[in-house]
C-alpha cells in the first residue's frame, strides 16, 4: 500500500535537493555586483515604471474574459484530435461546424470593437 | 469503430432556431448604420420571429410521428414536440412584447434577440433530453442567456441586482444539479436515463442523487423553498423577458422533471409524497405572499410561484394522469400569463424605475380610459384565478381531477382552497380597473403599438379557445402523454 | 492506488465547504468563487467515478462542466462589473433595491 507512494517520495526528495542546489550554489560561487535593477522583487531586466498596486484598465478585463471563452473551447478539440483518424471526413465536418459557430462569435466580437484597446 | 449515426431530423426545430440566432447576431453589421434605431430593431425582430414560426412549423410537422432519437441523448417524441410548441408560443408572444418595448431603453437589439433565441433553444433541448449531460448543458444554455437578458436594462441598478441574484442562485443550483447527476452516474455507471432506470440500486446514492437533482429543478421551477430569487428577478427584468421566462423555463423544467422521474429508480410512493408536500408549500406560500404586493410585476411573480405549485400537483399524480393535465396547463398558462404581462408592460412608464413602477395603482380606472384593454386584462386575471369557462379553469380542473383519480384527494382540496385565496388578489386588480376613477397614480403607455396589440389579441383568443375546446385539446395531449408513459 | 471512497469523501467535503461559503460570505465575487469550488468538487467526483466504472462518461461530463464554468465566469463577471460601476460595491447586503 504505502510502497505505491515511494516514487512520489523520491520525486519530492529530488525536487528538494535540486532546489537547494539552485539556491545555495550561486551564492557560493557566483559573482556578486548588485544594482537597483537586480534588487527588484521580480527581476526582469527592466526597472518598473510604477507601483504594481493600481487599477487595471477595464479593457484588460474584456480581453481576459474573451480569452477564457476562446481558450476553453480547445478542451473539446483534444478528444476530437485523438480520434480524428477514425472519425475521418465525418469528424472533419463536425469540427468545421464547431469552428464556424466559434468564428461567428469571433466576428461579432471583432466588429463590436472589443479588441480595440482605446 | 462505428461512426455515431446522427439523425438530424430529430432536432430540426432547434437547428432552425440556432441558425436564426446566429443570423440575428450578425444582422446588426449588415446595412448602413444610419438606419434609425427602431426600424433596425424591428427588422432584426422580424427575422427572429420568422425563425420561431419556421421552427414551430417543423415541430407541428413532426406531431404524431414515431419517436426517434440521437444516441439515446435527445429524443423527438410527441411530448417533446408539444413542449417545443409551448416554448415557441411563449417566445413569439414575448418577442412581440419586446418589439416596441426594447427600443425604449437600449440600442443593443442584435444581442437581445440572439440571446433570446438561444434561451429558446436551451428550453427546447431541455424538454427533449434523455441523458443527464445533455440535460445539464441545455439547462445552462437557457440559464446563462436568461441571466444576461434579466440584466439587459443596464442603466438600471435594479436590473443589475436582479441579474446578480438570478446568476448567483442559478449557478448555486446548477452545482447541486450536477452533483446529483454525478451521484446517479456513480450509482449506475451511465448518464442515460434509460440505463439509470434499469440499473439504479434504489439505495443511498440513488436517493441522494435524485434529491439533489430535485433541488436543481426546484430552483428553475421556483418551488418553495427554492423560490427566493423569483420575485426579485421577475420584477427587475424587462417585462417581455419576465413574461417569456415565467412560462418557457417552467415548461422546459416540468417536462424534463417528468422524464427524470420516469427513470428515477425510486418507487412512486417515495417521490410522490415529497412532491405533494412541495406542491402544498409552493401554492400556499406563493398565494399568501401575492396578497400583500403593491407592484403588479411582483404580484404576478408570486402568482407564478403559486402556479408552479398547481402544476406540481399534476406531477405528483404521475405519468398516466398528471402529464396531459400539466401539458394542458402549460399551454393555458402561456396564453393567460403572457397576456397579463403584456398589459402590465403598458402600465409601465418609459424609463421606468422597477422598484416604484407598474404598481397596482397604475391600473386605476383603466376601464374608463381604455374599456377594451380593461376587459381583456380582466379576462387574463380571471383565467389565472380559474374562473369558468376560461382556459385557466379547465387547466386547474384537469390537474385536480388527476390528483383525485390517483388518490391524492387532500392535495386537490388544498389546491382548491388556494385557488379561492388567489382569487382575492386577482379580483382586487380587476376591481381597481373597473370601480375606481383614474387619478394621478394611474398610467397607460400610449398609443398601443401594433405588435403589443397583436400579442394581447393572440393571448386573448388563446385563453378563450382553450376554454371552449378544452376537451378535444386535452385528448390530443393525452395521446402524447400516453405514448410517453408507455415507453 | 487511492481508494475511490477517499476521493469521493474529499469531493463531498469540498462541495460542502463551497455551499457553506455561498451561504455565509457577503461579497458577490467570493460567493461566485465558492460556487466554482462546488463545480470543481463535482468534477473531482466525476473523474473518480469514471475511474471506478472504467468508462469515459464521467470524464466527458467533467469537460462539459469545465466549459460551462468558463461561460458562467464570463457572464457572472460582466454582471458583477455592471453593478460595481453603478454602486461601487460588490457586497450583496448593500445591493437591496428589490424586496417585499
Amino acid at each position: 500500500m504505502m510502497i505505491d507512494y515511494l516514487p512520489l517520495l523520491i520525486l519530492f526528495v529530488v525536487a528538494a535537493v535540486f532546489a537547494a542546489i539552485a539556491i545555495i550554489m550561486p551564492s557560493l560561487i557566483g559573482p556578486k555586483n548588485p544594482n537597483k535593477m537586480k534588487q527588484e522583487p521580480i527581476e526582469s531586466g527592466m526597472i518598473p515604471f510604477t507601483d504594481a498596486r493600481q487599477r487595471f484598465p477595464v479593457q484588460y478585463y474584456m480581453v481576459a474574459v474573451l480569452f477564457i471563452l476562446f481558450d476553453i473551447e480547445v478542451v473539446f478539440m483534444y478528444p476530437w484530435a485523438v480520434l480524428l483518424n477514425k472519425l475521418k471526413v465525418f469528424g472533419l465536418i463536425e469540427m468545421g461546424f464547431f469552428l464556424l459557430i466559434l468564428l461567428i462569435g469571433y466576428v461579432y466580437v471583432w466588429r463590436k470593437g472589443a479588441f480595440e484597446w482605446d | 469503430m462505428n461512426l455515431p449515426h446522427i439523425d438530424f431530423s430529430v432536432i430540426t426545430p432547434e437547428l432552425i432556431v440556432i441558425a436564426t440566432a446566429l443570423v440575428v447576431m450578425l444582422a446588426e453589421f449588415v446595412g448602413a448604420h444610419a438606419t434609425p434605431s427602431p426600424t433596425r430593431s424591428h427588422r432584426i425582430a422580424l427575422i427572429a420571429l420568422l425563425g420561431l414560426v419556421l421552427a414551430a412549423l417543423a415541430a407541428v410537422a413532426g406531431l404524431g410521428r414515431a419517436a426517434t432519437d440521437i444516441q439515446g441523448m435527445l429524443v423527438a417524441d410527441d411530448l417533446g414536440r408539444y413542449l417545443e410548441l409551448v416554448v415557441l408560443l411563449a417566445a413569439a408572444l414575448g418577442l412581440l412584447l419586446a418589439w416596441d418595448y426594447l427600443p425604449q431603453f437600449t440600442k443593443m437589439h442584435s444581442e437581445y434577440y440572439a440571446l433570446y433565441l438561444l434561451a429558446v433553444v436551451g428550453m427546447m433541448f431541455m424538454g427533449k433530453s434523455t441523458e443527464l449531460i445533455t440535460l445539464f448543458v441545455s439547462l445552462e444554455i437557457l440559464s446563462v442567456a436568461l441571466y444576461v437578458l434579466t440584466g439587459f436594462h443596464r442603466g438600471q441598478l435594479a436590473a443589475g441586482e436582479a441579474a446578480l441574484k438570478y446568476f448567483l442562485l442559478g449557478a448555486f443550483s446548477s452545482a447541486f444539479f450536477i452533483y446529483g447527476a454525478a451521484l446517479l452516474y456513480g450509482d449506475t455507471g451511465s448518464t442515460h436515463l434509460v440505463d439509470i432506470a434499469a440499473r439504479a440500486s434504489g439505495g443511498f446514492l440513488t436517493l441522494a442523487g435524485l434529491a439533489l437533482l430535485l433541488v436543481g429543478f426546484g430552483f428553475k421551477l421556483a418551488v418553495v423553498p427554492f423560490h427566493m430569487w423569483t420575485p426579485d428577478v421577475y420584477q427587475g427584468a424587462p417585462t417581455p423577458v419576465t413574461a417569456f421566462m415565467s412560462v418557457g423555463t417552467k415548461a422546459a423544467a416540468f417536462v424534463a422533471l417528468f422524464r427524470v422521474l420516469q427513470a428515477a429508480g425510486v418507487s412512486y410512493a417515495t417521490w410522490s409524497l415529497v412532491l405533494a408536500l412541495l406542491a402544498t408549500l409552493t401554492m400556499t406560500w406563493g398565494n399568501l405572499a401575492a396578497l400583500r404586493q403593491s407592484s403588479l410585476k411582483r404580484m404576478l411573480a408570486y402568482s407564478s410561484i403559486a402556479h408552479a405549485g398547481y402544476m406540481l400537483i399534476g406531477v405528483t399524480a404521475g405519468m398516466q394522469l398528471g402529464l396531459s393535465a400539466v401539458l394542458f396547463y402549460l399551454f393555458a398558462y402561456a396564453f393567460m400569463n403572457i397576456g397579463a404581462f403584456a398589459v402590465v408592460s403598458l402600465l409601465e412608464r418609459p424609463g421606468y424605475h422597477a422598484t416604484q413602477d407598474a404598481t397596482i395603482d397604475a391600473a386605476r380606472g383603466l376601464f374608463a380610459r381604455k374599456p377594451l384593454l380593461a376587459v381583456v386584462m380582466a379576462i387574463f386575471l380571471l383565467s389565472l384565478a380559474g374562473v369558468p369557462p376560461l382556459a385557466g379553469f379547465f387547466g386547474k380542473l384537469y390537474l385536480f381531477n388527476a390528483a383525485v383519480q390517483s388518490g391524492w384527494i387532500w392535495l386537490a382540496i388544498v389546491g382548491m382552497i388556494n385557488s379561492v385565496v388567489s382569487a382575492y388578489y386577482y379580483l382586487r386588480v380587476t376591481v381597481l380597473m373597473f370601480m375606481t376613477e383614474a387619478d394621478e397614480t394611474s398610467f397607460l403607455r400610449s398609443p398601443l403599438s401594433n405588435a403589443t396589440g397583436l400579442a394581447i389579441a393572440v393571448a386573448m383568443v388563446g385563453t378563450l379557445l382553450l376554454g371552449i375546446f378544452a376537451g378535444p385539446w386535452l385528448q390530443q395531449l393525452g395521446q402524447a402523454a400516453l405514448a410517453f408513459a408507455g415507453s | 492506488m487511492i481508494p475511490t471512497d477517499y476521493v469521493l469523501i474529499l469531493a463531498a467535503v469540498l462541495f460542502t465547504i463551497g455551499a457553506a461559503g455561498v451561504l455565509v460570505r457577503r461579497n458577490a465575487l467570493i460567493i461566485f468563487m465558492c460556487v466554482e469550488m462546488m463545480l470543481n468538487s463535482v468534477n473531482l467526483t466525476l473523474v473518480a467515478l469514471a475511474d471506478l466504472w472504467g468508462n469515459l462518461t464521467g470524464q466527458v461530463f467533467a469537460f462539459v462542466v469545465m466549459a460551462v464554468a468558463a461561460v458562467e465566469v464570463a457572464v457572472g463577471l460582466a454582471i458583477i462589473m455592471a453593478i460595481v460601476r453603478h454602486k461601487d460595491t460588490s457586497n450583496i447586503d448593500e445591493i437591496n433595491l428589490l424586496k417585499g
